[in-house]
């Protein structure tokens, strides 16, 4: 073993915050839907229970083995939209019998209140939609997450021309958090159905009886790797990146067949994705800032991120045989505390971060924006962002929260890892007889691929 | 199970003495070490180790030299060696 590489690997975990960002245990729950939501809320509390009763426990354990820290433990589940429930009361019923078996277990957060809507909606959709502000305000570890797109299918308008309601909604039901509700909820175009982070988890219909997809992260050791770098050209710093991706990469790798092994459970997908957290020195902001940008933001932002998000994939790819999620690079605003300067300097504003959400990894995640935009706008917002995922076949999502009663500039502390969020303007022209249109955006012409 | 410790701090007398103190006490047997003060001041060090885990658990090791690293003011980690492998060996 060479001295220098051991040292290396304390100081990624010491210094530049080298952790696995999640281990999610994902369950299946289509055998436990019946047409008796009691009968189904049973069923699934007890397999939630009986098959994640080790994970909090096991995952520490390996954690403080391999002296690195597995900092979240969650769980995804089926969809909950396919529990078919008649009614809003019973919907609600199942999702606060999913946050009891979250915190039953001690799990932070729970993913899967969701429905894939890319289509069209059955009727048991429409009222799982109707739901989703009382869930997100009834609940506190459940994240709610719905599909309105993708590549293969259009785009369905009608859906997001309700999301801008549901949304403006849970924002007033959770006023007094800070409109907290919404930051657990995302909607996507081309939603992956083995992602490990939140809010957007769920256990896709085509997944196995259960299965632990692992999410490292590691923004802090990019960044430090790249100090050293001053003066290198962009294809010097590109292979940097992709070898010390390449690193993080196989920790998790190790880290996750161990969890796997222990409970029992297979191993799914190692997602390497870089998600800053509000710690210093955990941002992505910052690598574009020590590559050259005096601020997130400005130009030049969307060719970094660009650069960082495909070295990233290529550092990955060669160190794992499974890598699969979102794998790249997050742009949370309220996470990144050098995002949130950025806004407050004014060099990153929401039409930026759409631009760069073309090449990183999801989207427009935890923007804070005036409690008073307009449902038509909001929902337009989603439109856009969703349009740029459908047509360059990516994932891409959306996570704002009209904060209630905030105006620009103000902000909104949702503390822990959701950190805080400067609210940003957004356009004051009126988006309304377009989104009132709804229908669906046919599927782009390079989908027609049989 | 092997292990790598590693022990990182000022330097000052008896470091060597008391970690493997410790160890000896918890039958774990060092089977390398690696030692250098950086800088004229910084004591860094490294020990691959074997416990026997009939003798004591990783736990117990791990406990012990996180109370002695506290006692000395030093940095002292402990970690399976798999980990360095798998990041630093293709």
């Amino acid at each position: 073993m060479i001295y220098k590489d051991i040292i290396e690997t304390i100081k990624m975990i010491e210094e530049e915050n080298l952790d696995i960002r999640t281990t999610t245990l994902g369950i299946s729950l289509l055998d436990c839907f019946s047409d008796d939501y009691k009968k189904t809320s049973k069923k699934i509390y007890d397999k939630i229970t009986s098959i994640s009763k080790d994970l909090v426990k096991t995952a520490n354990q390996v954690g403080d083995e391999f002296g690195i820290s597995i900092v979240n433990k969650r769980l995804s589940v089926t969809p909950i939209s396919l529990a078919h429930a008649k009614s809003v009361d019973e919907y609600l019923e199942i999702a606060k019998v999913l946050d009891k078996a979250a915190k039953d277990v001690g799990v932070d957060i729970l993913g899967g209140y969701s429905a894939l809507v890319q289509k069209g909606m059955t009727k048991s959709d429409e009222i799982f939609f109707d739901s989703i502000p009382y869930v997100l305000e009834a609940t506190d570890n459940v994240c709610s997450s719905v599909n309105v797109a993708s590549t293969k299918t259009g785009i369905n308008f009608d859906a997001i021309k309700k999301l801008g309601h549901i949304i403006k909604k849970t924002a007033y039901l959770t006023r007094e958090n800070e409109s907290f509700g919404c930051a657990k909820f995302v909607v996507f175009a081309n939603a992956v159905e083995d992602n490990p982070f939140m809010a957007g988890a769920f256990h896709g219909v085509g997944e196995g009886e259960c299965v632990i997809n692992v999410g490292v992260s590691g923004p802090g050791v990019v960044k430090t790797a790249l100090e050293n770098m001053q003066g290198a050209t962009l294809d010097e710093v590109a292979e940097v990146i992709k070898k010390t991706a390449f690193k993080i990469t196989r920790a998790g790798q190790l880290i996750g067949n161990e969890v796997s092994k222990r409970i029992g459970v297979p191993f799914g997908i190692l997602d390497l994705s870089l998600a800053p957290t509000p710690e210093l020195g955990d941002s992505v902001a910052q690598i574009l800032e020590v590559m050259g940008l005096e601020r997130c933001g400005t130009h030049g932002s969307t060719a970094a991120l660009a650069m960082l998000t495909d070295a990233v994939k290529k550092g990955g790819i060669m160190a794992s045989g499974n890598v699969g999620g979102l794998s790249g690079a997050f742009i949370p605003v309220s996470e990144d505390n050098r995002m949130i300067a950025a806004v407050e300097d004014k060099a990153l504003n929401i039409d930026k971060l759409e631009a760069m959400t073309s090449v990183c990894s999801v989207g427009l995640d935890m923007i804070a924006i005036p409690g008073d935009t307009p449902e038509s706008t909001i929902s337009a917002i989603i439109a856009d962002e969703i349009s740029i995922g459908v047509i360059n076949n990516k994932t891409t999502a959306v996570r704002v929260i009209p904060a209630y009663g905030k105006k620009e500039g103000e902000m909104a502390d949702w503390g822990g890892l959701f950190g805080v969020a400067p609210v940003m303007s957004v356009n004051p022209y009126s988006s309304e007889d377009f989104v009132n249109r709804g229908g669906r955006i046919p599927a782009p012409v390079h989908s027609f691929k049989n | 199970m092997k292990a790598i410790i590693t022990v990182i701090g000022k330097d000052t007398t008896g470091i060597i003495y008391n970690v493997s103190k410790v160890l000896s006490k918890l039958k774990v047997n060092i089977e390398d070490i690696s030692q250098t003060v950086m800088q004229g001041e910084y004591f860094t060090m490294l020990m691959l180790v074997k416990i026997d885990e009939k003798e004591c658990s990783f736990k117990d090791v791990k406990e012990a030299l996180s109370d002695l690293g506290k006692n000395m003011n030093l940095s002292i980690q402990i970690q399976k060696e798999d980990i360095f492998d798998a990041m630093h060996k293709i």
